[in-house]
């Protein structure tokens, strides 16, 4: 990404683009609401948001079917897109910016690779918990092993790149590709141990789902979501002047060491959340930022809210496409964002390499 | 902002849009019901109710059930381990009918929310499971009596089949299950298995002993177990053709199997599905191995 490191676009970047940028939130925001709406009144079932507003503006009673479908199916879904689809852009956005290259994704500190394990380690082995340790439930132990993994991966590779109080973002790197091999060949030695009905859970896994979507899974992932966007987004300031190296952006008076803590806690939260209430998603961390580099420059005080708000409506659409096409089934979403993000990821760079010119 | 990117945008939103009126178009649309109420969830199960009669109750079916093939004109909600709430919302279904094993838990939750009865059938791998998984499908559909004949005629069948498997008189043969041969890594079938179960019922030893569950196959692995015979689910399509590449496998190639060129392919949920066919499966699997 030729625009990222160059130190005149990142920092001085003109005015008017930074107010276009800026513009970009409110188109985004439209873009947002309408495709939110439409996944309300989009599935399977053919309860319809109109029929139900128009009901409820009457005061008429719902059926049990309208209620459960929209309150108990297609509301806490809505929520959970949203809230993974923000976590996964801007943290891929942050990322990238951290570590000053375009292929960075939330999952390069590592928090893909430890949340994999930690979820493959309670599908496999969870039956095993001896029973005064089996008090979560079923339905949740996935979720906080996959969690506890992301978490516990990411400190680790921190611990390990940093020195004197100084982290090495390449050291960072570098370590994660090890710990993603370790944690690699810790999977696969369960996934030798699982039988074919766990096999068959772990593949689902992988695919990503918001089908699992429910209100307790919501009332613990959005917090920590909700927060640790919140913090990413200020590090917008920060974000540019490290695009000039960090010898500059300490020299301009950015706090380095604290920023490059702040950035890294914040997309381990926020990616350890989502990866865990949702399984693996792709490319929506890496085909969102570039997407809007594009449109509106690499400024990310603009471009970490505009990441959210994109974010969050392509994996809307992702998902409404995901439960549409092979009704009453569904298809997996980590699939449909694949099957979406890899060609346009490839437009971008075939474009930026001056290849293809639309 | 610039006029082109307006124009992308634009035509991105009509899109989303489009995306939305044409998912409303194609739902499915919701067709007399008349008696139909009940969803079912597993081959196995589906397999039962038609043999009961009652296939004028079903409204849909999962990916599993694809037998009679009548069955797979019913509307699919999908892999039973991986329901979506709305997909089985969707067909209206006052009752559940599954195999064990249905999931995820948060989509049973909900229909739990929506008051659906939701009905688990046991499973297990002889014939008195099978017995009780008819009994259990014939009490939900409320048609006990019809279910108790269905299941001493099928137990029957199963006990008849594996009597006259073990009167072949010679010694028993090994049987090897191969659940894929994908890129030549076999996936075999050890105890407590479907397969196994199977296998011994016809007058088979299960080859691959003291392994539990399905299991890749290292090459020595599958020439020390040394089957006399390979059992395969059958995909259709040309089996020769498939005998051939099977037994040029090095992991095959010394084994006595392929110097008999001993392949059985049989339909895999007749094999496996241990409902109304298995007594079907034991005998027809008895004379692929021993000759009728």
């Amino acid at each position: 990404m030729v625009a990222l490191t160059d130190p005149t676009l990142a920092t001085a970047a003109p005015p008017d683009r930074l107010s276009r940028a800026r513009r970009l939130h409110g188109l985004l925001a439209l873009l947002l609401v309408v495709v939110a709406l439409t996944s309300l009144t989009v599935g399977a079932t053919g309860v319809q948001l109109w029929d139900v507003a128009g009901k409820l503006l009457h005061g008429d009673e719902l059926s049990a079917m309208e209620r459960v479908v929209l309150l108990d199916i297609r509301l806490p879904r809505l929520a959970m897109g949203l809230a993974v689809g923000a976590a996964l852009a801007v943290s891929g956005a942050v990322m990238q910016g951290l570590f000053r290259n375009p292929l960075a994704d939330p999952g390069i500190v590592g928090v893909s690779a430890g949340a994999g394990l930690g979820a493959i380690l309670a599908i496999v082995l969870g039956g095993l918990l001896p029973p005064a340790l089996a008090f979560l439930p079923g339905p949740y132990l996935v979720p906080v092993a996959a969690f506890l993994g992301g978490w516990v991966t990411t400190l680790l590779l921190y611990r390990v790149a940093t020195r004197r109080g100084h982290t090495s973002v390449a050291t960072m790197l570098l370590a994660g590709i090890a710990l993603g091999a370790l944690t690699g060949a810790v999977s696969g030695v369960l996934v030798y141990m699982a039988d074919d009905t766990q096999l068959r859970d772990l593949t689902f896994w992988g695919l990503g789902s918001l089908a699992g979507a429910s209100w307790t899974k919501l009332a613990v992932a959005l917090p920590v979501i909700a927060v640790s966007l919140a913090g990413a987004v200020l590090l917008g300031r920060a974000l540019n002047a490290l695009a000039l190296g960090e010898a500059t952006a300490a020299h301009i008076g950015i706090p380095v060491q604290r920023m490059k803590r702040l950035a890294i806690l914040c997309v381990a939260a926020a990616t350890g959340a989502a990866v865990a209430v949702s399984g693996g998603i792709g490319f929506i961390g890496i085909v969102v930022p570039h997407l809007l580099r594009l449109a509106s420059g690499p400024d990310h005080r603009a471009l970490l809210v505009n990441a959210a708000l994109l974010g969050a409506a392509l994996l809307l659409v992702a998902d409404m496409i995901s439960r549409v096409v092979v009704a009453p089934a569904e298809l997996p979403i980590g699939i449909v964002t694949a099957v979406l993000g890899a060609p346009v990821f490839l437009w971008i760079l075939l474009r930026q390499r001056g290849v293809v010119d639309l | 902002m610039n006029r082109r990117s307006v124009l992308a945008l634009t035509l991105c939103s009509a899109a989303y849009l489009a995306l939305g009126g044409l998912g409303a178009a194609i739902l499915p649309a919701q067709a007399a019901r008349g008696e139909a109420d009940t969803l079912a969830i597993g081959g196995s199960v589906t397999e039962i109710v038609y043999a009961l009669g009652q296939q004028h109750r079903l409204i849909a079916r999962d990916t599993t059930s694809t037998f009679p093939p009548e069955a797979q004109a019913l509307p699919d909600v999908g892999y039973m381990r991986a329901l979506s709430p709305e997909g089985v919302l969707s067909v209206s279904p006052d009752l559940i009918l599954s195999e064990e094993g249905a999931g995820p838990p948060e989509t049973l939750e909900v229909l739990e929310e929506a008051h659906i009865p939701f009905i688990t059938v046991p499973g297990g791998f002889d014939a008195e499971s099978v017995a009780a998984k008819i009994r259990a499908v014939g009490d939900a559909l409320e048609v006990p009596d019809e279910a108790e004949d269905l299941a001493r005629q099928v137990t029957g069948q199963i006990e008849a089949a594996q009597t006259r498997a073990q009167e072949h008189g010679g010694a028993p043969k090994r049987v090897l299950f191969v659940l894929s041969a994908q890129g030549g890594r076999l996936m075999g079938a050890g105890d407590d298995t479907g397969a196994a179960a199977i296998i011994a019922m016809a007058g088979g030893v299960n080859a691959l002993e003291g392994v539990t569950g399905y299991k890749p196959l290292s090459d020595e692995a599958a020439a020390a177990a040394a089957p006399d015979v390979i059992l395969m689910m059958d995909r259709g399509g040309d089996h020769g053709a498939s005998a051939d590449e099977l037994f040029a496998l090095p992991a095959l190639a010394v084994t006595p199997a392929a110097e008999t060129r001993s392949l059985v392919q049989m339909d895999g949920l007749k094999l496996l599905g241990f409902g109304p066919r298995t007594g079907e499966a034991v005998s027809e699997l008895a004379a692929a191995l021993y000759g009728s």
